[in-house]
């Protein structure tokens, strides 16, 4: 039977080391919706969300409830809109007005976001994908819940350069278009190397084709329960140090697990994977930089913080993946830096760069994620980050993903504040050097072979 | 049968078990099993009981509970027993 040290060892979990549910993310097909005809088409896609997720918030609140656990986020992902609206679709702005849609939608549910306002052009854009593509500044800046992804690249197909050239243009728009709150359009715009189908986080998640009608994804937290352990074994050997991760991931995951079957068995919808990523958020104490320093770093970014991250990040794995019967999504370290109080002291104090955050992306889960950076940055150079983190991915055969904002009037030194989870950054200096005309040459980058590794 | 885990932490003070009993009582659910301890000076107790016939919906014994908890000054918690068997047991 349970005894009350393990009642009290949870409970301090939640309540003092901030452990959460992320997010549960219901992941809806829109691929039965799919009409040549706009409004029709708006009609179905209004009607398949709400009537999937009509519980979805209500059961969300109920689990919280009975088992004493915050879940912090209820979520939609949909299928990719650049598939569902090719047909109706005849120009950027009827996409655009898709992305109303798909804001009015989550908004009648109750969920923080939806996410599937998305391309997947990892190898070529189809005509309705670029229209999507250059919809983007638009739909972001017109609706409120609406997160927009784009898939540039894939260790099999190589990288698409010519979507990632209009991607860095993209960026740019959007930061201008959305320039009177700080540029936010960009936090809610991810582009991806090998992008997961089944991902619950955002800006990220869609509803891969290779999905069912409807799944059930759960994204669990832990950063600060990872923390508090490992001050227990502070100057420990590494044997006892990753024991301690593995144990406390597991933990923290079949936390996720139990969530994510309650609300598949309550909701009628399968469960489809837990993501074990260890997702920081700008709260004192739920940071994974600060996990980074208690493994033995004076800051995130000084010598040594990438073995830390890529030992972090494999215990997190290890100790997760017997905890859920299904792991999927990103499930790895996030290093968001205005999501984390720690890496933004990091940054101010000087210790982390963009470019150690890119080495930093070589071993962990996604990539160079919001960074704010000088609103006056080219739209080449956007560019020419993007292809190194794609590159990272399309080598390595993981994901990665950038999800930069060029603050729109502001440069390096000032901060930039975004609010809720999204936090507050300051803005990093880019490397100013030129790479236009690497990043003019049309075409794409050969996949990479897949033997001699070295 | 689905059990649920009530816990009572604050600063000790005369009848607080006997408060929680009583409510418990007069809401059917059967008390399994109680555990108490003093940790750090602050009163600490576990029990562990069966509300399935219990008339009342979860959620409102758990607010109702909390209530309770204000009114003697202690923090009163009322969760599903299966969060800790997941995280506590493989």
């Amino acid at each position: 039977m349970i005894n009350i040290f393990e009642v009290n060892e949870t409970n301090e979990m939640i309540e003092k080391e901030n452990l959460d549910v992320r997010t549960i993310t219901l992941g809806i097909s829109l691929l039965d919706c799919i009409t040549d005809d706009l409004k029709k088409l708006k009609g179905n896609i209004y009607d398949k969300i709400t009537t999937t997720a009509r519980d979805l918030v209500k059961v969300g609140k109920e689990i919280e409830k009975e088992y004493g656990i915050p879940i912090v986020n209820k979520r939609i992902s949909v299928t990719p809109v650049g598939l569902v609206g090719a047909s109706a679709c005849k120009s950027p702005d009827d996409f655009a007005k898709l992305a109303d849609t798909l804001d009015e939608a989550a908004g009648a549910v109750g969920v923080n976001f939806i996410g599937g306002y998305s391309a997947l052009v990892c190898k070529g854009m189809t005509k309705a994908e670029e229209m999507l593509i250059r919809s983007i500044p638009q739909a972001l800046s017109s609706t409120r819940l609406v997160c927009s992804s784009v898939n540039l690249g894939s260790t099999r197909t190589g990288i698409n350069m010519d979507a990632v050239r209009l991607m860095g243009k993209i960026i740019k728009e959007t930061a201008e278009a959305t320039k009177d709150s700080d540029s936010l359009g960009c936090a809610k715009l991810v582009v991806f190397c090998n992008a997961p189908d089944d991902n619950p986080f955002m800006a990220g998640a869609f509803h891969g084709v290779t999905e069912a009608d409807a799944v059930i994804n759960v994204g669990v937290s832990g950063p600060g329960v990872v923390n508090t352990a490992l001050k227990k074994v502070r100057g420990e050997s590494f044997e006892v140090l990753c024991e301690t991760i593995k144990k406390t991931a597991f933990k923290v995951t079949r936390v996720g697990q139990l969530v994510a079957g309650e609300a598949s068995v309550r909701l009628g919808i399968p469960f489809g994977i837990v993501d074990l990523s260890l997702a920081p958020t700008p709260a004192v104490g739920d940071s994974v930089a600060d996990i980074l320093c208690e493994i033995g770093l004076e800051h995130a970014g000084a010598p040594g913080t990438t073995a830390a991250l890529a030992l972090l990040n494999d215990q997190v794995k290890k100790g997760g993946v017997m905890a859920s019967s299904y792991v999927g999504g990103l499930s790895g370290a996030f290093i968001p830096v205005s999501e984390d109080q720690g890496m933004i002291d990091a940054v101010c104090a000087g210790s982390l760069t963009i470019e150690k955050l890119e080495a930093m992306t070589c071993v962990c889960s996604v990539g160079l994620d919001m960074i704010a950076i000088p609103g006056d940055t080219a739209a080449s150079t956007i560019s020419g980050m993007i292809a190194d983190e794609m590159a990272i991915g399309m080598v390595n055969q993981k994901t990665t993903a950038v999800r930069i904002i060029p603050v729109i009037g502001k440069g390096v030194g000032e901060n930039v504040e975004f609010g809720g989870l999204l936090g507050h950054a300051p803005i990093m200096p880019v490397n100013p050097y030129s790479c236009e005309a690497f990043v003019n040459r049309k075409g794409r980058i050969p996949a990479p072979i897949h033997s001699f590794k070295n | 049968m689905k059990k649920t885990i009530i816990t009572v932490v604050g600063k000790d003070t005369v009848g607080i078990i006997a408060k929680v009993c009583t409510y418990l009582a007069n809401n059917r659910i059967n008390i399994l099993d109680i555990s108490q301890t003093i940790v750090q000076g602050y009163f600490n107790m576990m029990m562990i009981a069966d509300m399935n016939d219990s008339s009342k919906p979860f959620g409102d014994i758990s607010d109702e509970l909390a209530q309770i908890g204000e009114e003697i000054g202690v923090v009163i918690r009322c969760q599903r027993e299966d969060i800790f068997k997941s995280m506590h047991r493989v």
